[in-house]
């Protein structure tokens, strides 16, 4: 699996590729939380989850990355964009976009972030991966879900479907709990 | 040197199909629907039957003022119509014509098909959203609404076809198609070409850009070449859905005597046509029998047909 590092001196350009989409990723991220307007931040999500993708892809996971646009921009934004259009969408700044939860709100996302870029750099230090084209193919991935890891996706299913009949329970009206 | 050849070859190529196939589908409605209706159509530009209609009428547009709203949100705005073509664009990138002959032949390309296609009606909610216009807010909401309930029939056709290929490469699952697959994949075919209308908001499917109620929705307050880009997405995504279900339910480039890319192009314009035909025969949809036809019709049709594909399946190998 490992082999010798070489010199963070002369990266490849996938390297360089990789962080410049891990700016891209990181920048946008931080402007849907610090822009003024609404459905901007909406947009700049966008942003965000089709840099991610594009790192994905250079991580060759191929099938990762277009499902991440497809579930994320073509459905999750698609939604919160229907969710904002439909309650209040106004063009221009909002003044109440502030909560007052602001200052402990970023020192619990500092705090996440720190924990798992220690736990990052500390489980795997200098440990280099070369990447093979063709590890994160749709063949691949699926003979390792279904091989080697059956149990956790039968679990995840189970707790997705769980979740669906919940739902619909919470949404339909004319279903009541036992009084 | 060869390659960087192969490659600006395949790109040209792709980027001439893409100027040049939506306007002939945009002729082929103009006429067909004129000769339907009992009339002519354009005759005049260009001489013959009118065959430089579209391209006048692009000239046209060229030249109109380009008008922005004084409430509208500038930056989305000039930004939308390019979120609404370039995916199409995109997407003509992996659709295989005949044998070896496509852009790139990409390991999961069905899954990067719908995902791009998904992203091109981003655009019409930015549109929508940024004109600063009730009429067009409401034809963006229309329109994710509509997205989010086509975008699931549509993904679950598509991987009824992917199950039986066992592959998720376009070119892959043409070359493993067989003519029997016509009647096996049959309900899957019509699910996703009915999902891809509504993804596409074509009549009857048009609720989003209704003119008679909300006067275009999102593209009311677009003029000039932003409008131009618009029209010119439609008919792109008209010719990418034609393709794609040619490519996925009716074998691409098989076919009898004739060579393959020429197949191809039968296929994708009869489609054409059908969807031209549909949407003169039938009155649009109302915003309630869209949502209800999508998740009470074509959901459990899809899931129908993937069962019967797992069966089969199962049965034969």
């Amino acid at each position: 699996m490992t082999e010798a590092v070489p010199s963070y001196l002369s990266p490849t350009g996938q390297e360089i590729i990789f962080l410049l989409l891990g700016a891209v990723a990181v920048g946008s991220g931080l402007l849907v939380v610090t822009t003024r307007q609404l459905v901007h931040a909406a947009l700049w999500l966008v942003v965000c989850f089709g840099a991610l993708a594009g790192c994905y892809l250079v991580l060759t996971a191929e099938f990762v990355a277009w499902v991440q646009v497809l579930i994320y921009v073509g459905a999750v934004v698609v939604l919160l964009l229907f969710g904002i259009m439909l309650t209040r969408a106004p063009i221009g700044r909002s003044a109440d976009l502030d909560s007052g939860n602001k200052i402990v709100a970023a020192v619990v996302a500092v705090a996440t972030a720190a924990v798992l870029v220690t736990v990052v750099i500390d489980g795997f230090r200098t440990a280099y991966t070369p990447l093979d084209p063709g590890a994160g193919a749709a063949k691949e991935l699926g003979s390792a879900i279904f091989r080697n890891w059956v149990l956790p996706f039968e679990a995840l299913s189970v707790l997705l479907l769980a979740a669906l009949i919940g739902a619909i329970v919470i949404s339909r009206t004319d279903i009541r709990g036992r009084d | 040197m060869a390659e960087v050849l192969d490659v600006a070859v395949r790109l040209v190529a792709i980027v001439a199909v893409f100027l040049v196939l939506p306007l002939v589908a945009g002729q082929m409605e103009h006429k067909a629907m004129a000769h339907m209706q009992s009339r002519l159509g354009p005759m005049y530009a260009g001489g013959f039957h009118g065959w430089a209609q579209l391209i006048a009428d692009g000239v046209k547009f060229a030249q109109k003022e380009d008008v922005i709203p004084a409430a509208a949100d500038r930056r989305v705005f000039g930004l939308a119509p390019a979120v609404a073509l370039v995916p199409y664009l995109v997407v003509m990138v992996v659709i295989p014509i005949g044998p070896g002959l496509v852009g790139v032949d990409l390991d999961a390309g069905l899954f990067f098909v719908l995902a791009v296609m998904g992203v091109g009606v981003l655009g019409s909610i930015m549109a929508g959203w940024s004109s600063g216009n009730k009429y067009s807010l409401m034809g963006g909401m229309r329109s994710a609404a509509q997205l989010m309930s086509y975008e699931l029939p549509l993904v679950l056709a598509a991987s009824s076809v992917a199950m039986a290929a066992g592959t998720l490469s376009l070119p892959g699952i043409v070359e493993a198609w067989q003519w029997w697959w016509l009647p096996w994949q049959a309900i899957g075919g019509v699910v996703f070409f009915m999902a891809g209308l509504a993804e596409l908001r074509r009549p009857p499917f048009d609720m989003p850009i209704a003119e008679s109620e909300i006067i275009m929705g999102p593209m009311t307050e677009y003029t000039g070449i932003r409008f131009a880009l618009f029209m010119l997405a439609e008919y792109a995504g008209i010719i990418v859905l034609s393709a794609l279900t040619s490519v996925l339910f009716l074998g691409g480039w098989h076919g009898p005597l004739l060579p393959g890319p020429v197949w191809m192009l039968i296929k994708v314009f009869a489609l054409v046509f059908v969807v031209i035909w549909v949407r003169v025969s039938y009155p649009r949809l109302r915003e309630d029998q869209l949502q209800k036809l999508a998740w009470a019709g074509l959901v459990p049709l899809a899931l129908v047909q993937l069962a019967l594909t797992g069966v089969v399946k199962v049965l034969t190998v």
